[in-house]
């Protein structure tokens, strides 16, 4: 008899969905798919505010990469009243939204995956978690939360509000570095990248290896990939230009003004969520697992693979070990977890060359706007992926118009594939127990944020 | 003694969990008192059992229930329905579980409009209908908790300050009921008020406003109001600064928005805003639009689609 199997809510990743599984008569997998339940509208509802205030607004989209939608929003609004941020503006809000993703990085790494690894994927729910950890090893977990606090810390007690940012502002941030501030942040960003440093270390030699035989088959799909790359093609997480890489390696780069030729999004009935695709591919939209058509994958495995470098020494070197095992582009899902990390490094070092620049304290930080007609793309690597705010303001410089494609939505189409691919693979004859479930759901947790 | 909790997220964006998560080393303390018995965002229990294969929402007997963000569908009043069912305390966490939240601008709207929108943007291929299938409909409006189910204490902000959740989740933990503030924004700002405005009108925030030089301290700066900067302090709850009472957005030097709700649960913070405004001779009409005071407060039936 066919039986139908309902995981929900998916837990340890941040949001709403929900897999469904239905098996055949003889118990392997009919069919798997992932649902994602949340339509909260804000692209019509931001319409008729003051383009201005749009940044205080979008940053409600996701609570865990507040910077990431208030950036790109304060971006698209610049475009809008066609104002360029001063340049210690701009350093202010890329500091900001670099120490956003390391702090992030950990949070993910150590409070949401590492259960799966370090407490095992098959273990009992009640301890397959954070407070598992907690009690498992209280001195990791203590330096854990002391090191992701010192970075959330940081950003709270500079910007005064960082669950949901108000400091940046159309043509640049609201308020200066002063260089007591710049000294005491450069002295913690120090302490992060040496627990960066720590983190990939440890996981490399401790965890990663038992996972080898996971890593090569759990989640695995073959798709292309989409991120931010500076005008030397080295992995930029604040601007630059966009690259969508094809599974074979071969790419393309374009203006982030100009994702509306290159990116499409297909509805499928049972989802509010829209799944993004390469429409300029010319081959349609299909979750096909053989033969997928027009799929790519964004966040932190996305963007090591399309970025020719990394811009910082530490994280080459990292980039240089992970390519010479995996190749470019990879493609095994769980290697998001490992990708995370490099990008981890590559954020901590970015942060201190950014409090470094001379630049940072100049008190110049806001240039002079008035609201206008004009439309703006404001566009961000957000954890989960590459973020575009699109606006177009009337002539009182309220929002006719918007379009967003948000990071997480990019992975849609890819997460559905890859818990697809993990319940084919793992539900066999009718066997079913939480344990397999939970590896399926951890085909989902690799690209979660 | 060891408290039992079970905590969800509803219409909400996990801002309000990471506040959580922001109280830093205090959580570690928490969790020596607190089992958790469902929490989405850290562990993994279910909704339909381990296995997925029942048919309702199961949430287990818990002494304290923590929700945050509003209810948008069905499935939302669901699991809220569950929830009050088995907790003996409902604590809703955050704006959107108390007045609705950001997402409740929707609510100026119709389910309508919102979907025709989002499913006919430049970018995305038209569908034949819009997604439904095994998917909760939408409710007519975006609502706050208490529309549907009975709530015990309040905690707004966006998001609530981590000291206030761990003042909370310490109170419940000794048996008594957590003291929050109840004066306005303004009644703990700093900002220096010199009460004799001339002013006809309130402006965008479109430039800095005078603070002096960079370091210098908040007592310094003339309140935004005065200088012609809307601020919501007058009609919001104070609190988003936590035990360190400074309004975090000021403190920016940036306008208040308002994200703790109106100062009284049941107020209006658009109203109240707007006769404060006229009543200081400041002229309404030359303000770009008002739906924004309501921003955070928009449930309980106060934005609704305009006639047309």
């Amino acid at each position: 008899m066919s039986q139908t199997i309902t995981i929900q809510p998916i837990t340890r990743i941040e949001g709403h969905a929900s897999i469904g599984i239905t098996l055949d008569d003889s118990g392997n997998v009919a069919d798997a798919r992932l649902s994602y339940m949340s339509l909260r509208g804000f692209e019509k509802f931001i319409e008729g505010k003051p383009a201005e205030e749009v940044p205080r607004i979008v940053s409600r989209i996701c609570g865990i990469c507040p910077w990431m939608h208030h950036l790109a929003s304060n971006k698209a609004v610049d475009g809008c009243f066609g104002v360029t941020p001063t340049p210690a503006g701009s350093k202010l809000r890329e500091l900001m939204q670099t120490i956003a993703h390391a702090e992030d990085k950990l949070l993910h790494f150590f409070f949401l995956a590492a259960a799966d690894f370090v407490i095992g994927p098959t273990a009992d729910y009640a301890v397959r978690n954070v407070i598992g950890i907690a009690q498992a090893n209280p001195e990791l977990a203590t330096q854990v939360v002391k090191t992701r606090q010192m970075a959330k810390m940081m950003l709270d007690k500079f910007s005064r509000k960082t669950i949901h940012p108000v400091a940046g502002v159309v043509g640049g941030f609201a308020k200066p570095l002063l260089e007591e501030e710049r000294k005491e942040m450069l002295d913690k960003m120090q302490q992060i990248l040496d627990f960066a440093l720590f983190t990939i270390d440890f996981a490399k030699k401790g965890v990663f290896p038992q996972y080898l035989e996971a890593i090569q088959t759990l989640g695995v799909i073959k798709t292309g990939f989409i991120g931010t790359i500076d005008a030397q093609g080295a992995l930029n997480l604040y601007d630059g230009k966009l690259r969508i890489m094809k599974a074979d390696g071969s790419y393309t780069d374009f203006a982030a003004k100009d994702y509306a030729n290159y990116i499409g999004e297909h509805v499928e009935p049972y989802s509010y969520g829209k799944y993004p695709y390469a429409r300029f591919w010319n081959e349609g939209f299909s979750m096909d697992l053989e033969q997928p058509k027009g799929i790519y994958r964004a966040n932190t495995l996305a963007r090591i693979n399309v970025a020719d470098k990394m811009a910082t020494p530490r994280a080459q070197a990292e980039l240089e070990e992970f390519r010479s095992l995996f190749g470019r582009p990879a493609q095994a899902t769980l290697l998001y977890h490992y990708a995370r990390l490099i990008e981890e490094v590559y954020a901590c070092e970015r942060a201190i060359e950014i409090l470094k620049d001379p630049e940072i304290t100049d008190p110049n930080v806001r240039a002079k706007v008035e609201p206008k007609a004009g439309r703006g793309v404001g566009c961000v690597e957000a954890p989960r992926g590459t973020l575009i705010h699109d606006y177009t303001t009337d002539s009182n410089g309220l929002i006719a118009h918007a379009n967003l494609i948000v990071g997480t939505t990019h992975n849609l189409g890819p997460m559905n594939m890859s818990v697809n691919q993990a319940a084919r693979t793992l539900i066999k004859d009718g066997h079913v127990d939480e344990g397999i479930l939970n590896q399926i759901e951890m085909a989902v947790r690799a690209y979660d944020p | 003694m060891t408290v039992k909790v079970a905590s969800d997220w509803l219409n909400s964006c996990s801002g309000c969990e990471i506040s959580i998560v922001d109280m830093g080393e205090r959580l570690l303390d928490v969790l020596k008192v607190a089992q958790f018995v469902h929490l989405p965002a850290l562990m993994d229990h279910k909704y339909f059992g381990q296995r997925g294969t029942g048919k309702h929402i199961e949430i287990p007997e818990a002494d304290v229930g923590i929700l945050s963000g509003g209810l948008r569908n069905q499935e939302h009043v669901e699991v809220a329905e569950a929830f009050r069912k088995s907790c003996k305390i409902i604590i809703a966490l955050g704006t959107c579980a108390t007045h609705g939240g950001i997402p409740t601008l929707a609510n100026s709207f119709s389910n309508e409009e919102i979907k025709q929108r989002y499913y006919a943007t430049e970018t995305t291929d038209a569908p034949g209908a819009f997604p439904s299938e095994g998917l909760p409909p939408l409710l007519d409006s975006v609502m706050a908790l208490d529309e549907k189910i009975a709530v015990d204490i309040y905690l707004p902000g966006c998001p609530p300050h981590p000291d206030h959740v761990f003042a909370a989740l310490v109170a419940l933990v000794e048996g008594r009921s957590p003291v929050l503030p109840d004066k306005s924004v303004c009644d703990t700002c700093p900002t220096r008020r010199e009460g004799k405005g001339q002013l006809k009108s309130v402006q965008r925030f479109l430039k800095a406003p005078e603070y002096g030089a960079p370091g210098e301290p908040l007592d310094k700066m003339r309140c935004l109001l005065e200088q012609g900067y809307m601020c919501m302090g007058p009609v919001t709850r104070a609190g988003c600064g936590g035990d360190g009472i400074v309004p975090r957005c000021v403190s920016a030097r940036v306008p208040c928005r308002g994200c703790y709700g109106p100062v009284r649960p049941e107020g209006n913070q658009r109203l109240d805003m707007l006769n404060a405004l006229a009543s200081n001779g400041i002229d309404i009409a030359t303000l770009p639009e008002s739906i924004s005071m309501l921003r955070f407060s928009g449930a309980h039936g106060l934005l609704r689609p305009a006639h047309k």
